[in-house]
């Protein structure tokens, strides 16, 4: 378009920075410092635990929310809104179900205003090239979750664009069909047939990062900050079962793992109101234990493959492990998990005495629990108000985060049965004792 | 919750604000403002072309047809308001704020009160041309209609899905586009459904609205309410007989050919992401698809309509995103003073008719009878109900039945029950029953299936696992109906009792008030209040009784049926 710009730089992110506005107090940073530069022909990955702002990041590349702070140049100019030369591929494929396959995959050309034979030719390239050819007529609700995203695709790809942005394009899809749409992928990226220059893929599968990225940039979360970036340097196409595929997949492990180290130096116990608790069920930590203890892990495991045999996601692995980490049962270290004393305990114990450990620790290591049960022990009345606990949260945290650790709370402190709560009323309480 | 279920008034915000406040005030003052106009222009008013209705069957038809037109021409400016008030509501923050408190309000005035008003206004705008009679009877129906609708199509805006939307705005589509690609489609579903819902009110309107009087002066237009009105004069009970024939062949006729399709036809446009059980094509749908001149024909026209909303039309330029802080503040500003112009001239109109017309003994009279008129609905409401449910119950639970009787029961919802008056007026005239009490079944008359049919949609889709459960533990009798079917089918029931109460109240109108030839039954009530309010041409009566009538409706919805409503979204629901 602009025959100025020779330089193959796309796109550059500059110290970008976004914040929610929390009334006066104090703004809820979600993103902070974060540098990024795309070159023509490469595939970069944001890789990240849930909430780690990688989404945020995208949306502000892909000019749907404008950044708080910091800048964003494409193509040498500042980004104002939505740019021409970028689409995007969403996770839940965001296809209209109304209209047809074709009818979505013409969608951006009837936006540009491309005439209406020059559309169908080129939604037919597209949708040929993407592997769905004999479904134009078909609606995305007739469609599997592979073919509905194979759209998604065809539509971001027919509008040429010169970088391609995929928000976990594969994570709601299944192990093989997410298989397939990589691999399909990869190939036309190989045999340079996509009418692209870049992609920038946002996931929290290490495995598939490394599989298609060429670089990636961790982030870490609360705030979201790019933690550290690697190249990843394999031509493709790439064997999962290489060594130092599995190396450098155990590597990115031991980063995500990894503790920040102004926390670790903090003061031993953190404020009350201060940590973000994932909301996991006790099911999934009783269960994770007792495999830790049980063959072939003996108390400890590699976490890669524990992932592997248990069909979890890092992203769903991780936050049971850090809960874990937190009740002391367990320890993360170098990208192993290894099962602690009193985890050895909480796994021997009987129903009563898993309730009774698992209290303890509670009491002992979760300060907020033990702050909410104090709060009730002293009121003559026995009951608090969630939403002022929701409040305080708030002012330390995003309002997901909040209400992921408020839900964490609830069920942890049923299953302890350190007090009841009633959705209804939104109220803690516990019985009179006397 | 179900898909059957898009009721529009049971949504939004529960206890009255000041903006609630503002609406009230400004809507009133308009209502005040009209009246006035109409007062103004009364006596200079006059008598269009004396048109004849003729009780000879024969003429049925083309009176017919003349209804159905009607009806058409209502449908036609409800949706041209929907689109565009909606859309402005949704669209502008600032007139969110007052324009949906406003729409809250209109839903729970009683239009019907206002007819003689309309129609005067009407007039006086097309002086001594029927135009103004016709123009007044299809603001009737639209009132009946209009409201609901844009109320569904404005909840449909600001609930687009998140990720449909970022995927319009990164694909940069107009705002021409969006509207057409996005959220029209969007809308359809909850479109179509509440317009289905709200033709039941427009045929009793236009019913209502085909022959009007205003002091001594009746005005005429012929249609089947008309010929209904002279049958009536006539004492010609033959003659009703076949009104209500006719009607019920157009209101078949209206389901057949132009709901059924559409419904069908709208399923597309639900926004789910798995494929449903299809149900079959309607018949004339299955007509249009497999007949290959009409299909031809219909993806012809389909694909110029589809041309025009997928045109990059740009009715505004592209906003930028930048600096607004400041502009927005002055805006703000303006608005506001705007806003309070209006409430003011509202609250001078306001103060200025009812010192004039108003003493406090009217208030409480009018109260009074609106006590009357609220007891009767909420008599109404439980025997209906204890009717209904186990019927719809027991419906419900059997496929075979459910299938027959649903279509029937919202077929008998749509009919317009004010052409039933005149059967029950002769039974009471001659056993001489008390009116206080029989005239007041008339009420629920047309609005009872509401509950009927929904009840039976929520039995229908009752989890059979749930059934099973129930019966592996010999969960019987009462304690069945308490902990197994009423929770399940509870959030259904409101959605049906919701539209039935608001019917209701609305019918209480004309039912309240029965004649037949030159006798005269009248109930104690506000809506015989009003009637009688009309009769006589006092104005400020009528729009005491209006006024009054709102608010208890308005009470009625916030402080019963909306706590219920949101209660069984959050408790009742299967998740």
């Amino acid at each position: 378009m602009d025959a100025t710009v020779t330089t193959d730089t796309l796109l550059e992110v500059r110290d970008v920075r976004q914040a929610y506005h929390k009334d006066a107090s104090a703004d809820l940073v979600v993103l902070e410092g974060v540098n990024l530069t795309i070159r023509a022909g490469e595939i970069v990955g944001l890789l990240g635990r849930s909430g780690s702002g990688k989404s945020t990041l995208l949306r502000i590349v892909a000019g749907l929310l404008p950044p708080t702070g910091g800048e964003v140049f494409w193509r040498g100019r500042p980004l104002r809104g939505p740019a021409d030369g970028v689409a995007m591929v969403f996770q839940s494929f965001a296809l209209f179900p109304w209209l047809t396959v074709r009818e979505n995959v013409e969608l951006g050309l009837e936006a540009q205003g491309v005439p209406r034979a020059e559309r169908a030719a080129r939604a037919e390239q597209a949708i040929d090239l993407i592997g769905l050819g004999g479904y134009d007529a078909a609606y995305p609700k007739e469609l599997s979750g592979g073919m509905r995203q194979r759209v998604g695709l065809a539509r971001a790809l027919v509008v040429h664009p010169d970088l391609l942005l995929m928000d976990e394009p594969f994570s709601a899809l299944d192990v093989l069909t997410a298989e397939t749409l990589r691999t399909d992928l990869i190939d036309l990226w190989s045999e340079k047939r996509l009418p692209i220059k870049s992609m920038l893929m946002v996931t929290h599968n290490i495995e598939e990062a490394v599989l298609m990225c060429d670089r990636v940039l961790v982030f870490s979360a609360n705030p979201g900050r790019v933690a550290s970036e690697l190249a990843i340097g394999f031509a493709h196409p790439r064997d999962r079962h290489d060594g130092a595929f599995r190396q450098r997949v155990d590597d990115i492990y031991g980063l995500m793992t990894r503790r920040p180290v102004q926390r670790a130096a903090a003061a031993a116990l953190p404020p009350a109101f201060g940590t973000a608790l994932h909301p996991v069920s006790t099911n999934l930590l009783a269960g994770l234990t007792e495999t830790l203890a049980g063959q072939p892990y003996n108390g400890r495991a590699d976490l890669p493959p524990l992932a592997a045999a248990l069909q979890l996601e890092a992203d769903e692995l991780l936050p049971l492990g850090e809960t874990l980490q937190l009740l002391r049962f367990a320890v993360l270290e170098e990208g192993d998990i290894r099962l602690t004393e009193s985890g050895r305990q909480f796994v021997e114990a009987d129903i009563e005495q898993r309730k009774r450990l698992f209290a303890q620790a509670l009491l002992a290591h979760v300060p907020l629990l033990a702050t909410i049960r104090q709060i009730l022990e002293t009121r003559p009345n026995h009951r608090a108000s969630a939403l002022r606990f929701r409040d305080e949260l708030e002012d330390h945290m995003s309002p997901d985060y909040a209400d992921d650790t408020l839900r964490a709370v609830v069920s942890w402190g049923r299953y302890a049965e350190l007090f009841s709560y009633d959705e209804e009323e939104q109220q803690f309480s516990i019985e009179d004792e006397t | 919750m179900s898909d059957t279920a898009y009721p529009a008034i049971a949504a939004g915000r529960r206890w009255p604000n000041l903006w609630d406040a503002a609406a009230l005030l400004c809507v009133f003052g308009m209502l005040i403002a009209v009246a006035n106009v109409a007062r103004g222009t009364f006596a200079p008013l006059s008598n269009p072309e004396a048109v004849t209705i003729s009780l000879d069957p024969a003429h049925l038809p083309a009176y017919a047809v003349r209804t159905t037109l009607r009806m058409f021409a209502a449908l036609l400016a409800s949706l041209l308001f929907t689109f565009t008030y909606a859309t402005f509501a949704a669209k502008s923050r600032r007139a969110r704020l007052i324009l949906i408190p406003v729409l809250d309000i209109l839903q729970s005035v009683p239009i019907l009160g206002f007819l003689s008003f309309t129609v005067v206004f009407f007039m006086s705008l097309f002086p001594g041309s029927v135009l103004g009679v016709e123009l007044a009877a299809i603001f009737a129906i639209f009132t009946s209609q209009a409201w609901n609708m844009a109320f569904s199509m404005y909840q449909s805006l600001v609930t687009v899905p998140g990720d449909l939307d970022e995927a319009a705005r990164s694909f940069r589509l107009t705002a021409w586009q969006r509207f057409w690609r996005l959220e029209v489609p969007f809308a359809v579903p909850g479109l179509v459904w509440n317009t289905m819902m709200s033709m039941s009110g427009g045929w009793f309107f236009v019913v209502a609205s085909e022959a009007i009087s205003v002091g001594n002066t009746t005005w005429k237009l012929p249609g089947i309410g008309s010929y209904v009105a002279l049958a009536l004069e006539k004492r010609d009970i033959v003659a009703v007989g076949w009104a209500i024939l006719a009607m019920l062949v157009v209101i078949l006729a209206y389901d057949q050919l132009l709901f059924r399709p559409l419904v069908a036809w709208s399923a597309k446009f639900r926004f789910e992401t798995t494929a449903s059980a299809a149900a079959a094509d309607p018949w004339l749908l299955a007509l249009l698809r497999r007949t290959h001149l009409l299909r031809v024909a219909g993806e012809w026209l389909g694909g110029r309509l589809a041309a025009i909303g997928g045109a990059p039309l740009r009715l505004l330029p592209a906003r930028r995103r930048g600096v607004r802080g400041q502009a927005s503040r002055l805006g703000d500003a303006i608005w506001a003073v705007l806003l309070a112009a209006a409430v003011a001239l509202a609250v001078w109109r306001i103060v200025t008719f009812v010192s004039g017309a108003l003493a406090w003994p009217d208030v409480a009279e009018a109260f009074v009878l609106g006590c009357f008129t609220m007891l009767r609905v909420g008599v109404l409401m439980v025997l209906a109900s204890a009717i209904w449910v186990p019927i719809g119950v027991w419906i419900g639970l059997r496929p075979y039945w459910a299938r027959r009787v649903q279509p029937l029961a919202q077929f008998l919802a749509a009919f317009p029950a004010n052409l039933l008056f005149p059967v029950f007026v002769v039974v009471i005239v001659r056993y001489a029953l008390n009116v206080d009490i029989w005239l007041t079944p008339l009420m629920v008359l047309g609005t009872q299936w509401y509950i009927l049919f929904n009840v039976i949609a929520g039995a229908a889709a009752f989890p059979g696992d749930l059934r099973e459960a129930a019966a592996n533990f010999r969960v019987g009798g009462w304690l069945w109906w308490r902990r197994v079917i009423l929770p399940g089918i509870f959030p259904y029931y409101v959605t049906g009792a919701i539209t039935a109460s608001g019917g209701s109240w609305n019918a209480a109108i004309v039912a309240e008030v029965a004649a037949w030839g030159d006798q005269k039954l009248t109930a104690h009530g506000l809506g015989a209040y009003i009637a009688a309010a009309t009769d006589a041409g006092n104005t400020a009566q009528i729009v005491l009784g209006v006024t009054v009538m709102s608010v208890f409706v308005l009470l009625f919805n916030r402080v019963l049926w909306r706590p219920l409503y949101a209660y069984a979204g959050r408790r009742l629901t299967f998740a």
